[in-house]
């Protein structure tokens, strides 16, 4: 069965194609000149030059971490591009009609079309073509209902209060080294700001795709959502087949002021590498949402791509009653290497946090999660749950869980339930004798396993995550 | 009668599990529409002839042939056997979680029909006939939501495995000590609901211990099955026999010609 199980896993990575576009691209090297001309290619004001200098200064006496369950090769920061964008791109088109045909094929390719006519109606998306926004579609109606959805470049100069007020508040430029990297060196992602008691009319989604080679994508996403707003957001991502590593490391900030709700949601499909581990992206990402009083930030992410991931995204409830979620599923085949999970950091009163953690392992892979639950003294009556259970399909594969607690009053209630299963040949044997093939057994038994956190997820996006999942396990049984 | 075209012929077969054989020369040949039931004590390979017919893994075939319909399902994949109307009811139904009852009983009557190059069911009429199987078999429709087994109680299991020979109309089925574990009541709906498909072109074989479950489903003919070979044949009056006289008296022979060899 082991067999059937490598061969239903030996799929094609359908996103891995490359785009023929002219880019701008600038020679491998970092330095604080390099930061600059970052700058400089994007028009910001002193003040933002000034903030990415200070965090490289800072990132120069950083050390790599090594604590997470992942090995490879380490980074030689000199060999990576830092900036690359279409040629088309510099003189900014105004409309989709002055965008090069060939960057929207791209994204047509990838099933997200940007014509506003052709989209899932009720869906805005920002699309970032390696180091630059290319379109961000129903701007206007967003407009009207006040929602801010930009470039965050953009946003840089339209809306430098807000971004100066939260840029770095939730998550620290030093941080940690790959955050204080990115902080000097970001190129683009999504700004969003929902007004107070705003829902937000429509989903938000940013599909990041790395196109170049030898380029590094240094996202940032910062979110903001005011008293008694809600918004949901979804990123996914891509990037082209190729046979050296890339790295991606990106930080996302949410701000959830009083009684606001944001739902992010994450469809994670950077390749993969192939079936020896060659290529496939780092993909070293800080996500991190801070919850004001009785808000509620709800991250779920479901995880199939990467050779290297490392990621937790956090809730730091400080508010009395907030609220953190995390529910995820993490797919690791072939040599694949995945160290996730989440930090509920609980500081209020009254705070609870869920999280629903599903690690599925096939291959040669490592799949670990690593959470930390963190009870502050003034976390009064303060909740929560965990459930990790992990999957193993064929026995050359590795799950780890790396569960943290540390509560320090007496009130809060911490449960913790964990468990790990086999595909079993009981449950092959049953399916292929009800006539189904070993890969739809196999798929079918998966999906199964993570239906819990595909019912978090918007739901076009579930039916989306349902066939990635099916796509990522075919020919891994035989 | 006898010039009907057989369904299952089983020639001299000898299967091993782990390199241990436990089917030693057994010889079978069901017509279309029969009742076959196969007795005999514990250990004496009833279990392993569903298995290895089924096409499970680890069960391999030393040597013989079997034909179903015609064609060899020694070569068959595990799903083609299925797909050809091979169907096996479980002794111990394995749990699925989180993949609905639906989703999976769909997914297999699609797979299926795909083999016989039809198209797909739709969801509102196999909805249709999964609740009227749901009724047959005494099952609230409630199951269908649920995941495949998870938390159904042995008769519960035992009901759902029937549910899905209703819907996958297969032409033979083998039931595997489907009366283990179930209660007087129980056992009385599995019979109807297995009686209600019998048919002139759907055979069964009938694994089971006691004689209990032929009170319910009348077979056409009783074999006993000692060391890994049917070692006595006969009509529904042999399991009353079985039932009076205990195995022993059949094991006695077998163990005889091993001394002998």
């Amino acid at each position: 069965m082991t067999e059937q199980i490598d061969k239903a896993l030996a799929r094609e990575y359908e996103a891995g194609f490359v785009s023929d576009v002219e880019s701008e691209t600038f020679e491998p090297g970092l330095d604080e000149n390099v930061i600059r001309r970052i700058s400089e290619m994007k028009g910001e004001p002193e003040w933002m030059l000034e903030w990415r200098l200070s965090a490289f200064r800072e990132w120069l006496e950083m050390e790599e971490p090594e604590w997470a369950l992942v090995d490879y090769p380490k980074i030689d920061f000199q060999s990576i591009s830092y900036y690359s964008a279409p040629k088309s791109m510099k003189d900014k088109p105004k409309s989709l009609d002055e965008v090069d045909p060939e960057l929207l094929r791209t994204y047509e390719k990838l099933g997200i079309p940007l014509i506003e006519q052709q989209m899932l109606a009720g869906i805005a998306v920002d699309a970032v073509f390696d180091s630059v926004s290319v379109v961000t579609t129903f701007r206007e109606k967003l407009e009207e209902a006040g929602v801010i959805f930009c470039p965050i470049s953009e946003a840089v100069h339209k809306y430098p209060d807000l971004v100066k007020k939260y840029i770095g508040s939730v998550v620290p430029k030093k941080d940690n080294y790959y955050a204080a990297l990115n902080c000097a060196v970001f190129t683009d992602g999504s700004f969003v700001y929902i007004p107070k008691g705003i829902r937000c009319p429509m989903e938000l989604s940013t599909y990041f795709r790395i196109n170049e080679q030898n380029t590094g994508q240094f996202e940032r996403t910062l979110i903001i959502a005011d008293e008694g707003s809600h918004v949901s957001y979804l990123e996914g991502c891509t990037a082209p087949q190729r046979d050296e590593n890339q790295l991606h490391a990106a930080v996302v900030e949410l701000v959830a002021m009083d009684n606001a709700e944001i739902k992010y949601s994450t469809v994670q499909n950077w390749y993969p590498g192939d079936e020896n581990g060659k290529g496939g992206i780092y993909n070293f990402v800080t996500k991190r949402g801070i919850c004001h009083t009785n808000a509620k930030i709800s991250w779920t992410q479901v995880e199939t791509g990467s050779s290297v991931t490392w990621k937790y995204p956090s809730c730091i409830l400080k508010g009395d009653n907030s609220v953190g979620e995390f529910y995820s599923v993490a797919l690791t085949r072939g040599r694949q290497q995945a160290d996730t999970g989440t930090k509920m950091i609980h500081i209020g009163k009254n705070t609870k946090s869920t999280i629903i953690s599903k690690g599925i392992s096939a291959g040669r892979s490592n799949n670990s999660y690593r959470g930390l639950v963190r009870m502050n003294p003034g976390a009064e009556g303060a909740r929560n749950f965990t459930q990790c259970d992990s999957l193993l399909i064929g026995d050359q594969c590795g799950a780890h869980t790396f569960p943290y607690v540390e509560s320090r009053n007496p009130s809060a209630i911490i449960e913790h339930e964990a468990t790990t299963s086999k595909v079993s040949d009981e449950q092959m044997f049953l399916c292929r004798q009800r006539g189904l093939d070993p890969e739809k057994a196999v798929s079918m038994i998966v999906n199964g396993f993570c239906k819990e956190v595909f019912k978090e997820l918007p739901m076009e996006f579930a039916v989306e995550a349902g066939k990635l999942l099916e796509i990522s396990l075919e020919g891994s049984v035989g | 009668m006898s010039n009907t075209k057989s369904l299952l012929t089983i020639k001299d077969l000898h299967a091993s599990v782990e390199e241990k054989q436990i089917i030693k020369g057994l010889d079978l040949d069901i017509k279309p529409g029969e009742v076959h039931a196969i007795m005999g004590p514990n250990g004496a390979g009833k279990s392993t002839l569903g298995y290895v017919l089924s096409g499970r893994d680890g069960y391999s075939v030393d040597s013989g042939s079997v034909t179903l319909d015609g064609e060899d399902l020694l070569e068959m994949e595990t799903e083609d056997r299925a797909r050809a109307g091979l169907f096996l009811a479980f002794q111990y139904p394995v749990e699925i979680p989180g993949v609905s009852n639906l989703e999976f009983l769909k997914a297999s009557v699609d797979a299926q029909r795909q083999a016989r190059g039809e198209d797909a069911i739709t969801s509102a009429d196999f909805l249709k006939e999964a609740k009227a199987a749901c009724k047959q078999v005494n099952l609230p429709v409630a199951f269908l939501k649920r995941g495949v087994n998870e938390g159904f109680s042995g008769g519960e299991k035992k009901r759902n495995e029937l549910m899905q020979m209703l819907l996958l109309k297969p032409k033979l089925c083998i039931l595997d000590e489907t009366d283990s574990g179930l209660d007087i009541d129980a056992l009385q709906v599995v019979a109807e609901g297995v009686n209600s498909q019998r048919s002139a072109d759907r055979s069964f074989i009938v694994v089971t211990h006691y004689q209990r479950l032929l009170d319910y489903i009348k077979p056409d003919f009783v074999h006993v099955l000692s060391d890994g070979k049917i070692v006595k044949s006969g009509d529904a009056s042999l399991a009353l026999e079985l039932e009076a006289q205990g195995y022993a008296w059949l094991q006695k022979e077998p163990a005889e010609d091993e001394l002998e060899g």
